[in-house]
């Protein structure tokens, strides 16, 4: 009770504290933005012959005609009242279209954290309790190659293996065949849609084509995830309260299970929250190698397009999801470490 | 005849390491009765601790026992299965360890691992191992066990850590109980709970006890027998009084010379003969005080470490700072030597109120080479990237301006020579020293710059026995032929007695008792003195304030 | 200098794979060196009757879509990519040492919020910052260096600051000030000498991920732009023939770029052991 009202407490005061942090992003990004060198309202103005009449009135129309602080001041107003202005390629609020999009990148980034995780840390505990073994030796072979190898290379690579040699990926764009029927838009995440509806035939449509994606990205994940899994196993078997633990006669399970493994779990709390914001990163290139309809792939062609506010708002995006990630990752550090609440 | 409970026969141990094998225990053997206690006493690297290990076949993956024999109670513990050994540990066989804190798991609750303990080896449910864990605690005299039943380790002070371990050892009644350095690192006053606990709990349980150590002392007052190792060998095993009245071999005599005793000189230390005290100075009235400390404070965030201290000392004089950790006196060390700022107070040295100065501008004061310090841990106060040579040349370049050459050199030599290291050694970096070597260093470099004031931090806690009396008597005779004078901190107050004229007793930052070392030693006027006297252990059957 | 020189020698002997990966790294600057005397032909001299051919005697690495060679944009690609990687990590190597040991050492509140917010920046998806970057500040080499550069930065900070602060309360160092030095000088002289061994480990580490970077970037048409021969733009514009099974527009470049990563990192790891068995993994 007494640990559960400190975790509480540690959650609440990490919000808070994570406002400044939200804030300085917001100011951030509208700071980059101000000073990207495209002029959009000369890039949206009717073509290259556009006279200066018609761009000033874009200008007037767009607010880029007001000092700076003003022009920020809107903007935070905005931010706070949910309105992120609105894309000037697909000419819908950018709230909207990143809610559309979300799920998309959330169910690639999800299922791909789900699959590394689930190799990873078998992997790095067999190969901690058996070092210099051959499975140890595998295992950090596998390590060292996978951070090597850039996301869009090996996914490139593994379409080429899959989809046209061996031929049983489906074609790698977007996350449904084009001529599949598409599941009523209840979450968003067609895999739990189908479910939802109960379409199996869908669900495996769905399920085939997130399987290389989510690879993709499970390879690059999973080696920091062993090694970090291993490293500090390794270590907690080397410390003297396992030593303790064997001293008093415990069995060897109990003493990997309840005396190691717990304690060696703690860093790799930590190193999951990092990776999970590696992935909101490595997601833009991942979308764009298999044209998956997330928010990075739509991120970035506003980007290319010198369209502020789909940027921004992605900027915002991203930062919300990395004060939630480290809120849960810190609320589960809070749980498993009795020594965080002293602090 | 009873048969022993313990027999080692010809223990081998090596280790594999980077640089081929290393024999660590090279043909020990050692038998002990049910019931009985034996010491096993040795410096670092003497291989006592790989015994132990090897005894309980919790060797870390490197060692390796290579042959010979553990009989206990007649079964052969170098063939024992590893299922066997289970049962065996906690169940007939226990161990406490050095750093309590470090030894329980950091995320269990202290009554979970006791539980964890209990059920290691006895058919019990859930509540009869929880009473069973509660009873235990109260045992190892724990207060308020239903509170700390739930406590961490990180909640509790090292000597209430060490309680739990012991309550774990002994949960299961175990006959043989090897304790591991238990005490090193514990304070004094903690220490002797903790040794008298373990006393008691052996005796009233008839338990063996193997109590490893560095201390003499501690050894030859808590066990029936000892047993000195030396370089992976047993030297010399006897009942503790003999063993300390008529020592055999040579070893044994130094060891037991260089433990210093109640009433030992640094020359004793190392069998030279007594020297008179240094020749008092003059002291005409109006002698200048070279140093003087008026309501010295310091605060941390709130908390007093020193708290309102006042002392001085005469030229060529040695001041003792005597106290348990946490009693301000390392932070007393660091506030003389201006190497942090004072919260309030005055710092005089030679008439010069040098405490007004902030520590960050001191460096550039001409009064820095008059004030220089030795460190705690020789190794920690050397710069891995200085070799010996570069390390004293350091504030003679620094100070006093000398810059490279035959006159530097010179300098650095002669500062060897008075501080006994070879310079032959001043090419080597300090990984490539032994500690005593280092200390010299450390040594070296404080007296290079000739300063009038000394500060000793615990110059001699992190070295052996033997070594530590070398460095006494250096230390002792460069103040009696430099006329420095010493402000000496130790936890040691044996050490301190011998060192110093006069002695400072801190509590939590305040001074508790201050008078002529020898009256102070010999009729305590504080309560806290007279038990910090008491709880040293020593070997020396005569009562300790009979003086 | 010929004693540090044998005993280089002599860890490597005892470390194979370091010494494969030192070599790696060896060969990767004489490219970049050397690469127009290197390179068979032209890296942008396109010819388009010989395009998207596989590899062959003439080509050994096959041609593009404009029948440039593969193999001689690649080797032409070296000099870049290391250039990015080398410039971009020198600079946050140098600012955040400095900025790490000055905070490790001072403490305080200034280390507490600079801490925080290392560690703010440390948790946040780099590569999205990168890209706002280089968005934001042009689509030039130099910003993909700078945006590189500063991703980078936390991990210096963050680093230096802690070897420095478990060193800060050492005897040697208030030795040192006890000596005459003073706080500056103990930084610069005494602490920063102590932990350049283990940051280069961390600058052999953090050259694979700044080349991963750069090439990641160029990937999504951000900096470089085509026909500048470099890696992540190669791989771009061999995606596009991917399906219709041309994979060595993809696969040479990829796998330069894989192996000159791994090199890189082996390289670290190696150096880690030799310097810090502890930390071996």
């Amino acid at each position: 009770m007494r640990a559960l009202r400190a975790v509480g407490r540690r959650v609440g005061r990490r919000l808070v504290a994570s406002a400044p942090a939200l804030l300085g992003v917001v100011v951030f990004t509208f700071l980059l933005m101000r000073v990207l060198p495209g002029d959009p309202a000369v890039f949206f103005a009717s073509g290259p012959n556009a006279g200066q009449e018609e761009i000033d009135e874009l200008r007037r129309v767009l607010g880029l005609d007001r000092p700076i602080p003003v022009q920020l001041a809107h903007y935070l107003y905005d931010v706070g009242t949910g309105n992120l202005g609105r894309s000037l390629t697909t000419g819908q609020p950018v709230l909207r279209d990143l809610t559309e999009r979300l799920p998309a990148s959330l169910e690639l980034t999800v299922t791909a954290l789900i699959l590394a995780l689930g190799l990873a840390l078998p992997l790095g505990i067999l190969a901690a309790l058996r070092p210099g073994s051959l499975l140890d030796h595998g295992v950090r072979l596998v390590c060292s190659l996978g951070v090597c190898v850039p996301t869009f290379v090996s996914g490139l690579l593994l379409i080429y293996v899959f989809y046209v040699v061996l031929g049983i990926a489906p074609d790698p764009t977007g996350r449904l065949d084009i001529f599949a029927a598409s599941p009523p838009d209840i979450t968003g995440f067609l895999l739990v849609d189908f479910l939802l509806v109960g379409d199996m035939e869908g669900w495996r449509a769905a399920a085939a084509q997130l399987v290389l994606p989510a690879a993709t990205m499970a390879l690059f994940t999973l080696a920091p995830l062993a090694r970090m899994t291993r490293a500090s196993m390794l270590a907690v078997l080397g410390s003297d309260f396992v030593r303790t633990a064997k001293s008093i006669g415990l069995g060897r399970g109990r003493v990997v299970l309840v005396y190691a493994l717990r304690n060696a779990l703690l860093p790799v709390i930590t190193i999951t929250g990092i990776v999970f914001s590696t992935m909101l990163g490595a997601n833009v290139l991942v979308e764009k190698v298999f044209s998956w309809p997330g928010v990075g792939s739509y991120a970035l062609d506003a980007l290319l397009g010198s369209d502020y506010a789909p940027v921004q708002g992605f900027v915002l995006l991203m930062a919300s999801a990395f004060v939630i990630v480290n809120l849960v990752i810190d609320t589960l550090y809070g749980i498993a470490d009795p020594r965080v609440s002293i602090e | 005849m009873i048969p022993p409970l313990l027999q080692v026969e010809d223990l081998h141990v090596e280790f594999a390491t980077r640089r081929g094998r290393v024999q660590a225990v090279r043909g020990v053997s050692l038998d002990l009765l049910p019931g009985a206690t034996l010491g096993i006493v040795g410096e670092s690297g003497s291989g006592k601790s790989v015994t132990a290990y090897a005894v309980t076949r919790l060797l870390d993956r490197a060692g390796r026992i290579s042959s010979g024999r553990i009989l206990f109670r007649d079964q052969d513990l170098t063939r024992a299965s590893e299922g066997d050994m289970r049962a065996l540990r906690g169940g007939a066989i226990s161990m406490i360890f050095q750093n309590p804190r470090s030894a329980l798991n950091p995320i269990r609750s202290v009554g979970r691992q006791l539980m964890d303990a209990l059920g290691a080896h006895q058919d019990l449910s859930g509540r009869e191992r929880r009473d069973r864990a509660l009873d235990l605690l109260r045992d190892v005299l724990i207060r308020d066990p239903e509170r700390r039943f739930e406590a961490y380790p990180h909640e509790l002070s090292g000597g209430m850590c060490q309680r739990v371990m012991i309550a774990m050892a002994v949960a299961c009644d175990p006959a043989l109980l090897i304790a591991d350095e238990p005490t090193t690192g514990l304070d004094v006053t903690t220490q002797k709970t903790v040794m008298d606990l373990l006393a008691r709990l052996t005796a009233e349980r008839n338990m063996g006890m193997i109590l490893i150590t560095h201390d003499l002392g501690l050894a030859v007052q808590y066990c029936g027998d000892v047993a000195v190792m030396q370089e992976g060998q047993v030297v010399e095993r006897a009942p503790a009084a003999t063993l300390f009245r008529a020592p055999r071999h040579a070893y044994t005599r130094r060891l037991v010379a260089a433990s210093p005793t109640p009433r030992s000189t640094v020359q004793d230390l190392v069998g030279e003969p007594p020297r008179p005290p240094p020749p008092p100075r003059p002291q005409a009235a109006g002698t200048p005080l070279l140093l003087e400390v008026r309501d010295l404070v310091k605060r941390y965030a709130g908390f007093a470490a020193v708290d309102g201290v006042s002392f001085s000392i005469r030229p060529g004089e040695s001041l003792g700072l005597v106290g348990e950790s946490g009693s301000g006196k390392s932070t007393i060390s660091r506030l003389i030597c201006r190497l942090i700022d004072r919260s309030e107070g005055t710092i005089l040295f030679d008439g010069q109120d040098v405490g007004g100065i902030p520590a960050r501008d001191f460096h550039a004061n001409p009064l820095r080479r008059e004030i220089q310090i030795v460190f705690q841990d020789p190794h920690d106060s050397l710069n891995p990237r200085y070799n010996a040579f570069d390390c004293i040349a350091h504030p003679l370049k620094r100070m006093l301006g000398l810059r490279d050459g035959a006159k530097l050199r010179a300098r650095v030599e002669e500062c060897a020579r008075r501080a006994g290291l070879p310079t032959e050694l001043l090419t080597r970096f300090p990984h490539q020293l032994s500690g005593g070597q280092k200390a010299r260093i450390g040594i070296a470099r404080a007296i290079a710059a000739r300063p009038k004031l000394l500060v000793l931090d615990e110059p001699t806690a992190a070295l052996d026995v033997s070594v530590q009396a070398v460095i006494l008597k250096l230390l002792d005779d460069l103040r009696r032929e430099e006329g420095l004078a010493f402000l000496f901190v130790s936890h040691d107050l044996n050490v301190v007695r011998m060192m110093c004229e006069r002695t400072i007793v801190l509590q939590q930052g305040r001074i508790i008792e201050e008078g002529d070392s020898r009256a102070l030693f010999a009729a305590p006027c504080a309560d806290y003195t007279r038990e910090l006297l008491a709880a040293i252990p020593h070997f020396d059957p005569a009562p300790a304030l009979a003086g | 200098m010929s004693a540090t020189l044998r005993h280089a020698g002599w860890v490597l002997r005892g470390n194979p794979i370091t010494a494969v990966a030192a070599t790696g790294v060896l060969l990767l600057a004489v490219l970049a060196i050397f690469a127009p005397w290197i390179q068979p032909y032209d890296p942008i001299a396109s010819n388009v009757r010989n395009a998207l051919q596989p590899p062959s005697a003439a080509n050994w690495a096959g041609t593009d879509q404009l029948g440039r060679d593969i193999l001689s944009r690649l080797i032409a690609a070296t000099r870049l990519d290391l250039a990015i990687a080398i410039s971009a990590v020198s600079i946050s190597f140098a600012a955040g040492a400095v900025i790490g040991s000055l905070c490790g050492y001072a403490g305080g509140r200034m280390d507490r919020v600079v801490g925080r917010l290392v560690d703010v920046l440390m948790a946040f998806p780099l590569f999205v910052l990168a890209m706002a970057m280089v968005a934001a500040l042009g689509n030039r080499v130099e910003n993909i260096i700078i945006a590189t550069a500063f991703i980078n930065l936390p991990f210096y900070i963050r680093f230096a600051r802690a070897e420095v602060n478990v060193r800060r309360d050492a005897g040697w160092v208030e030795a040192a000030r006890a000596c005459g030095d003073s706080h500056l000088s103990v930084v610069l002289r005494f602490l920063l000498p102590n932990i350049l061994p283990a940051m280069a480990v961390q600058i052999s580490l953090n050259l694979g991920w700044a080349i991963l970077n750069a090439a990641g970037l160029s990937f999504l048409g951000l900096g470089v732009t085509a026909p500048t021969p470099e890696w992540g733009i190669m791989v771009a514009e061999g995606a596009r023939f991917i399906t219709s099974g041309q994979w060595w527009l993809v696969a040479f470049p990829g796998f330069t770029l894989m192996l000159a990563v791994l090199c890189f990192n082996l390289l670290g790891d190696g150096l880690r052991d030799i310097l810090d068995p502890r930390m071996r993994t």
